[in-house]
Protein backbone atom coordinates (compact mmCIF):
# COMPACT_ATOMS: atom_id res chain seq x y z
CA UNK A 1 0.00 0.00 0.00
CA UNK A 2 1.43 3.31 -1.00
CA UNK A 3 0.82 6.34 1.11
CA UNK A 4 0.89 10.10 0.68
CA UNK A 5 3.28 11.93 3.00
CA UNK A 6 2.23 15.40 4.16
CA UNK A 7 4.53 18.41 4.24
CA UNK A 8 3.46 21.53 6.19
CA UNK A 9 4.35 25.16 5.75
CA UNK A 10 8.08 25.81 6.27
CA UNK A 11 8.64 22.06 6.24
CA UNK A 12 10.21 19.38 4.02
CA UNK A 13 10.31 15.62 3.74
CA UNK A 14 11.51 12.83 1.47
CA UNK A 15 9.58 10.04 -0.15
CA UNK A 16 10.31 6.79 -2.01
CA UNK A 17 8.16 5.29 -4.77
CA UNK A 18 5.38 4.10 -4.71
CA UNK A 19 4.59 6.69 -2.04
CA UNK A 20 3.65 10.24 -2.99
CA UNK A 21 4.24 13.49 -1.13
CA UNK A 22 1.94 16.49 -0.83
CA UNK A 23 1.61 19.99 0.55
CA UNK A 24 -1.77 21.73 0.81
CA UNK A 25 -2.65 25.28 -0.17
CA UNK A 26 0.58 26.83 -1.40
CA UNK A 27 -0.02 30.57 -1.61
CA UNK A 28 2.97 32.86 -1.92
CA UNK A 29 5.13 29.99 -0.69
CA UNK A 30 6.89 27.74 -3.21
CA UNK A 31 6.77 23.95 -3.35
CA UNK A 32 9.96 22.36 -4.69
CA UNK A 33 9.78 18.73 -5.78
CA UNK A 34 13.05 16.94 -6.51
CA UNK A 35 13.66 13.33 -7.56
CA UNK A 36 16.19 10.89 -8.90
CA UNK A 37 14.38 9.17 -11.81
CA UNK A 38 16.45 5.97 -11.49
CA UNK A 39 16.21 5.19 -7.78
CA UNK A 40 12.79 6.93 -7.67
CA UNK A 41 13.73 8.65 -4.44
CA UNK A 42 12.33 12.16 -4.14
CA UNK A 43 11.15 14.85 -1.79
CA UNK A 44 9.22 18.05 -1.39
CA UNK A 45 10.04 21.34 0.37
CA UNK A 46 7.50 24.08 1.20
CA UNK A 47 9.53 27.27 1.56
CA UNK A 48 8.16 30.64 2.73
CA UNK A 49 10.95 33.16 2.25
CA UNK A 50 13.65 33.62 -0.38
CA UNK A 51 16.84 34.06 1.56
CA UNK A 52 18.00 32.97 5.01
CA UNK A 53 20.76 35.58 4.93
CA UNK A 54 18.22 38.44 4.90
CA UNK A 55 16.75 37.40 8.24
CA UNK A 56 18.38 37.44 11.63
CA UNK A 57 16.24 34.68 13.08
CA UNK A 58 17.07 32.03 10.49
CA UNK A 59 17.49 28.76 12.35
CA UNK A 60 14.41 27.20 10.72
CA UNK A 61 16.10 25.57 7.72
CA UNK A 62 13.01 24.55 5.66
CA UNK A 63 11.60 28.08 5.86
CA UNK A 64 14.01 29.53 3.27
CA UNK A 65 14.59 28.73 -0.40
CA UNK A 66 18.38 28.60 -0.07
CA UNK A 67 18.73 26.47 3.06
CA UNK A 68 15.55 24.47 2.40
CA UNK A 69 16.68 23.25 -1.03
CA UNK A 70 20.15 22.37 0.28
CA UNK A 71 18.64 20.33 3.10
CA UNK A 72 16.13 18.59 0.81
CA UNK A 73 18.92 17.56 -1.57
CA UNK A 74 21.07 16.39 1.34
CA UNK A 75 18.27 14.16 2.65
CA UNK A 76 17.44 12.75 -0.81
CA UNK A 77 21.10 11.82 -1.38
CA UNK A 78 21.39 10.37 2.12
CA UNK A 79 18.49 8.09 1.24
CA UNK A 80 20.47 6.71 -1.72
CA UNK A 81 19.73 9.00 -4.69
CA UNK A 82 22.43 10.04 -7.15
CA UNK A 83 23.25 13.75 -6.95
CA UNK A 84 23.97 14.12 -10.67
CA UNK A 85 20.61 12.67 -11.72
CA UNK A 86 18.41 14.99 -9.65
CA UNK A 87 15.70 16.97 -11.43
CA UNK A 88 13.17 19.46 -10.05
CA UNK A 89 9.67 20.81 -10.60
CA UNK A 90 8.27 23.82 -8.78
CA UNK A 91 4.87 25.40 -8.10
CA UNK A 92 3.41 28.28 -6.07
CA UNK A 93 4.68 31.81 -5.58
CA UNK A 94 1.26 33.38 -6.14
CA UNK A 95 0.34 36.90 -5.22
CA UNK A 96 -2.81 36.22 -3.22
CA UNK A 97 -4.02 39.80 -2.95
CA UNK A 98 -4.23 42.18 -5.88
CA UNK A 99 -1.94 44.71 -4.31
CA UNK A 100 -0.76 47.22 -6.88
CA UNK A 101 2.10 48.00 -4.62
CA UNK A 102 5.81 48.30 -5.12
CA UNK A 103 6.27 47.08 -1.59
CA UNK A 104 8.78 44.28 -1.96
CA UNK A 105 7.29 42.39 0.98
CA UNK A 106 4.02 42.09 -0.91
CA UNK A 107 5.76 40.65 -3.95
CA UNK A 108 7.29 37.86 -1.93
CA UNK A 109 5.75 35.21 -4.22
CA UNK A 110 7.83 36.42 -7.16
CA UNK A 111 10.91 36.70 -4.97
CA UNK A 112 10.41 33.17 -3.69
CA UNK A 113 10.22 31.81 -7.24
CA UNK A 114 13.29 33.78 -8.34
CA UNK A 115 15.31 32.64 -5.33
CA UNK A 116 14.24 29.02 -5.87
CA UNK A 117 15.27 29.03 -9.55
CA UNK A 118 18.57 30.69 -8.68
CA UNK A 119 19.40 28.14 -6.00
CA UNK A 120 18.49 25.17 -8.24
CA UNK A 121 20.66 26.61 -11.01
CA UNK A 122 23.57 27.08 -8.62
CA UNK A 123 23.22 23.45 -7.61
CA UNK A 124 22.95 22.31 -11.26
CA UNK A 125 19.54 20.77 -10.77
CA UNK A 126 17.46 21.19 -13.96
CA UNK A 127 13.93 22.55 -13.56
CA UNK A 128 11.76 20.37 -15.81
CA UNK A 129 8.49 22.22 -15.25
CA UNK A 130 6.97 25.02 -13.23
CA UNK A 131 3.52 26.39 -12.45
CA UNK A 132 4.12 29.65 -10.61
CA UNK A 133 2.81 33.16 -10.08
CA UNK A 134 -0.76 34.30 -10.75
CA UNK A 135 -3.13 34.92 -7.85
CA UNK A 136 -4.50 31.59 -6.64
CA UNK A 137 -3.54 28.92 -4.14
CA UNK A 138 -2.29 25.50 -5.20
CA UNK A 139 -2.31 22.06 -3.59
CA UNK A 140 0.45 19.86 -5.02
CA UNK A 141 1.11 16.12 -4.98
CA UNK A 142 4.42 14.72 -6.22
CA UNK A 143 5.06 11.12 -7.27
CA UNK A 144 8.75 10.13 -7.42
CA UNK A 145 7.65 7.01 -9.35
CA UNK A 146 7.05 8.92 -12.60
CA UNK A 147 7.85 12.53 -11.66
CA UNK A 148 4.23 13.61 -11.99
CA UNK A 149 3.54 16.85 -10.14
CA UNK A 150 -0.23 17.15 -9.73
CA UNK A 151 -1.60 20.67 -9.15
CA UNK A 152 -5.06 21.44 -7.81
CA UNK A 153 -6.63 24.88 -7.44
CA UNK A 154 -10.06 26.15 -6.46
CA UNK A 155 -12.43 26.26 -9.44
CA UNK A 156 -9.80 25.05 -11.92
CA UNK A 157 -9.27 21.65 -13.54
CA UNK A 158 -6.51 19.53 -12.06
CA UNK A 159 -3.28 19.61 -14.04
CA UNK A 160 -0.15 17.51 -14.13
CA UNK A 161 3.19 19.04 -14.98
CA UNK B 1 13.49 50.01 20.62
CA UNK B 2 14.06 46.30 21.01
CA UNK B 3 12.89 43.76 18.53
CA UNK B 4 10.26 41.37 19.71
CA UNK B 5 10.24 37.78 18.72
CA UNK B 6 6.82 36.24 19.20
CA UNK B 7 8.48 32.90 19.86
CA UNK B 8 9.85 34.12 23.14
CA UNK B 9 6.89 36.20 24.19
CA UNK B 10 6.32 36.01 27.91
CA UNK B 11 2.92 35.03 29.24
CA UNK B 12 2.43 38.57 30.54
CA UNK B 13 2.80 40.07 27.08
CA UNK B 14 0.70 37.32 25.65
CA UNK B 15 -2.08 38.27 28.09
CA UNK B 16 -1.90 41.88 26.97
CA UNK B 17 -2.17 40.89 23.32
CA UNK B 18 -5.06 38.63 24.26
CA UNK B 19 -6.87 41.47 25.96
CA UNK B 20 -6.32 43.71 22.93
CA UNK B 21 -7.80 40.94 20.86
CA UNK B 22 -10.82 40.69 23.14
CA UNK B 23 -11.65 44.36 23.06
CA UNK B 24 -11.00 44.69 19.35
CA UNK B 25 -13.16 41.71 18.49
CA UNK B 26 -15.90 43.00 20.79
CA UNK B 27 -16.03 46.31 18.96
CA UNK B 28 -15.96 44.54 15.64
CA UNK B 29 -18.97 42.46 16.68
CA UNK B 30 -20.92 45.59 17.58
CA UNK B 31 -20.08 47.07 14.19
CA UNK B 32 -21.15 43.87 12.50
CA UNK B 33 -24.50 43.87 14.33
CA UNK B 34 -25.18 47.47 13.27
CA UNK B 35 -24.28 46.69 9.71
CA UNK B 36 -26.58 43.71 9.25
CA UNK B 37 -29.24 45.08 11.57
CA UNK B 38 -29.61 42.07 13.85
CA UNK B 39 -28.40 41.12 17.28
CA UNK B 40 -25.04 39.40 17.11
CA UNK B 41 -23.52 37.55 20.04
CA UNK B 42 -19.87 36.78 20.38
CA UNK B 43 -17.94 34.12 22.25
CA UNK B 44 -14.76 34.95 24.17
CA UNK B 45 -12.04 35.18 21.53
CA UNK B 46 -9.35 32.54 21.51
CA UNK B 47 -5.86 33.86 21.04
CA UNK B 48 -3.47 31.29 19.65
CA UNK B 49 0.20 31.30 18.91
CA UNK B 50 0.64 28.63 16.25
CA UNK B 51 3.60 26.95 14.62
CA UNK B 52 3.59 27.44 10.85
CA UNK B 53 3.18 23.77 10.18
CA UNK B 54 -0.05 23.71 12.23
CA UNK B 55 -1.53 26.72 10.46
CA UNK B 56 -3.09 24.56 7.77
CA UNK B 57 -5.06 22.53 10.29
CA UNK B 58 -6.81 25.56 11.71
CA UNK B 59 -10.07 26.78 10.24
CA UNK B 60 -11.29 23.33 9.26
CA UNK B 61 -8.30 22.26 7.20
CA UNK B 62 -5.73 23.71 4.84
CA UNK B 63 -8.02 23.37 1.83
CA UNK B 64 -11.11 24.88 3.47
CA UNK B 65 -12.30 27.68 1.21
CA UNK B 66 -12.10 30.99 3.04
CA UNK B 67 -12.63 34.64 2.30
CA UNK B 68 -9.69 36.74 3.40
CA UNK B 69 -9.87 40.51 3.63
CA UNK B 70 -6.55 42.25 3.86
CA UNK B 71 -5.73 45.86 4.67
CA UNK B 72 -2.35 47.49 4.94
CA UNK B 73 -1.88 49.72 7.98
CA UNK B 74 0.21 52.86 8.14
CA UNK B 75 0.75 55.53 10.74
CA UNK B 76 2.67 54.99 13.96
CA UNK B 77 2.89 51.31 13.11
CA UNK B 78 3.43 49.88 9.64
CA UNK B 79 1.86 46.54 9.11
CA UNK B 80 -1.37 44.94 8.06
CA UNK B 81 -4.53 43.39 9.38
CA UNK B 82 -6.43 40.44 7.98
CA UNK B 83 -9.90 39.14 8.70
CA UNK B 84 -10.84 35.65 7.57
CA UNK B 85 -14.08 33.78 7.55
CA UNK B 86 -15.17 30.67 5.75
CA UNK B 87 -17.06 30.92 2.51
CA UNK B 88 -20.36 29.85 4.07
CA UNK B 89 -20.13 32.62 6.65
CA UNK B 90 -19.05 35.13 4.01
CA UNK B 91 -22.01 34.14 1.84
CA UNK B 92 -24.37 34.52 4.82
CA UNK B 93 -23.09 38.00 5.74
CA UNK B 94 -23.14 39.25 2.16
CA UNK B 95 -26.71 37.99 1.63
CA UNK B 96 -27.74 39.72 4.86
CA UNK B 97 -26.08 42.96 3.90
CA UNK B 98 -27.51 42.97 0.38
CA UNK B 99 -30.94 41.87 1.58
CA UNK B 100 -31.19 39.51 -1.38
CA UNK B 101 -32.19 36.41 0.55
CA UNK B 102 -30.03 33.35 1.06
CA UNK B 103 -28.17 31.89 -1.87
CA UNK B 104 -26.60 28.45 -1.85
CA UNK B 105 -23.17 28.62 -0.27
CA UNK B 106 -21.34 27.29 -3.31
CA UNK B 107 -22.49 30.17 -5.52
CA UNK B 108 -19.52 32.37 -6.35
CA UNK B 109 -19.60 36.05 -5.44
CA UNK B 110 -20.37 38.44 -8.27
CA UNK B 111 -18.72 41.84 -8.56
CA UNK B 112 -21.25 43.68 -6.39
CA UNK B 113 -21.13 40.95 -3.75
CA UNK B 114 -17.34 41.08 -3.74
CA UNK B 115 -17.45 44.78 -2.95
CA UNK B 116 -20.05 44.09 -0.24
CA UNK B 117 -17.62 41.56 1.20
CA UNK B 118 -14.83 44.13 1.10
CA UNK B 119 -17.11 46.48 3.00
CA UNK B 120 -17.81 43.82 5.65
CA UNK B 121 -14.07 43.40 6.08
CA UNK B 122 -13.52 47.12 6.06
CA UNK B 123 -16.01 47.76 8.86
CA UNK B 124 -14.92 44.83 11.01
CA UNK B 125 -11.20 45.51 10.73
CA UNK B 126 -11.79 49.27 11.00
CA UNK B 127 -13.55 48.94 14.34
CA UNK B 128 -10.87 46.55 15.52
CA UNK B 129 -8.14 49.03 14.60
CA UNK B 130 -10.08 51.89 16.19
CA UNK B 131 -10.20 50.19 19.55
CA UNK B 132 -6.51 49.33 19.30
CA UNK B 133 -5.74 52.91 18.41
CA UNK B 134 -7.81 54.26 21.34
CA UNK B 135 -6.09 52.02 23.84
CA UNK B 136 -2.57 52.64 22.66
CA UNK B 137 -2.84 56.24 21.44
CA UNK B 138 -1.13 55.11 18.28
CA UNK B 139 -2.26 56.42 14.94
CA UNK B 140 -3.33 53.54 12.69
CA UNK B 141 -4.50 54.27 9.16
CA UNK B 142 -5.83 51.37 7.12
CA UNK B 143 -5.62 51.13 3.32
CA UNK B 144 -8.52 50.12 1.10
CA UNK B 145 -9.47 46.44 1.55
CA UNK B 146 -8.32 43.62 -0.72
CA UNK B 147 -10.19 40.33 -0.91
CA UNK B 148 -9.12 36.81 -1.82
CA UNK B 149 -11.30 33.71 -1.84
CA UNK B 150 -9.15 30.62 -1.83
CA UNK B 151 -7.79 27.75 0.26
CA UNK B 152 -7.16 28.68 3.90
CA UNK B 153 -3.48 27.79 3.80
CA UNK B 154 -2.90 29.81 0.63
CA UNK B 155 -4.50 32.93 2.11
CA UNK B 156 -2.68 32.40 5.40
CA UNK B 157 0.63 32.17 3.59
CA UNK B 158 0.53 35.96 3.24
CA UNK B 159 0.49 36.78 6.98
CA UNK B 160 2.59 33.70 7.75
CA UNK B 161 5.35 35.02 5.51
CA UNK B 162 5.23 38.35 7.30
CA UNK B 163 5.39 36.63 10.68
CA UNK B 164 8.11 34.44 9.19
CA UNK B 165 10.43 37.42 9.01
CA UNK B 166 10.24 37.69 12.81
CA UNK B 167 9.98 34.13 14.01
CA UNK B 168 8.39 30.75 13.53
CA UNK B 169 4.93 31.36 14.92
CA UNK B 170 1.77 33.18 13.91
CA UNK B 171 -0.60 34.99 16.27
CA UNK B 172 -4.24 34.35 15.48
CA UNK B 173 -7.38 35.64 17.22
CA UNK B 174 -10.44 33.46 16.67
CA UNK B 175 -13.90 34.90 17.36
CA UNK B 176 -17.21 33.18 17.00
CA UNK B 177 -20.22 35.29 16.11
CA UNK B 178 -23.78 34.10 16.38
CA UNK B 179 -26.83 35.52 14.72
CA UNK B 180 -28.96 32.72 13.27
CA UNK B 181 -25.80 30.95 12.33
CA UNK B 182 -22.56 30.34 14.13
CA UNK B 183 -19.85 32.17 12.21
CA UNK B 184 -16.18 31.82 12.95
CA UNK B 185 -14.02 34.80 12.12
CA UNK B 186 -10.28 35.12 12.53
CA UNK B 187 -8.25 38.26 13.01
CA UNK B 188 -4.59 38.41 12.28
CA UNK B 189 -2.82 41.58 13.26
CA UNK B 190 0.57 41.99 11.70
CA UNK B 191 2.68 44.83 12.92
CA UNK B 192 6.12 45.18 11.37
CA UNK B 193 9.15 44.05 13.30
CA UNK B 194 9.03 46.68 16.04
CA UNK B 195 5.24 47.13 15.97
CA UNK B 196 4.55 44.78 18.87
CA UNK B 197 7.18 46.61 20.88
CA UNK B 198 5.45 49.93 20.14
CA UNK B 199 2.03 48.55 21.08
CA UNK B 200 3.30 47.06 24.33
CA UNK B 201 5.36 50.07 25.37
CA UNK B 202 2.46 52.43 24.63
CA UNK B 203 0.46 50.38 27.11
CA UNK B 204 3.15 50.95 29.72
CA UNK B 205 4.65 47.51 29.50
CA UNK B 206 8.09 48.95 30.20
CA UNK B 207 11.23 47.59 28.60
CA UNK B 208 10.12 45.22 25.95
CA UNK B 209 13.49 44.05 24.74
CA UNK B 210 13.40 40.32 25.10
Amino acid sequence: MSQIIKVGMADLNICVSPDGITTLGLGSCVGIAIRDPVTKIGGLAHIMLPDSKEIKNNSNIPKFADTGIEELVRQIIAKGANRSRLVAKIAGGAQMFAFQSNNTQMRVGDRNVAATLKKLKEMNIPVLAKDTGDSYGRTVIFYPENGNFVIRAVGKPEKII
Amino acid sequence: MGEISLDSLSSQYFDVLKELGNIGAGNATTALAQMIGTKVDMSVPQVRLLDFKDVGDMMGGAEQIMAGIYLAVEGDIDGSIMFLLNKTAARHLVDKLMGTGSKPEDVDFDEVEMSALKEVGNIITGSYLNSLSMMTNLKLVPSVPYVAIDMAAAILSVPAIQFGMMGDKILLIETQFFDELKLSGYFILLPDVDGYAKILSSLGMGDISL
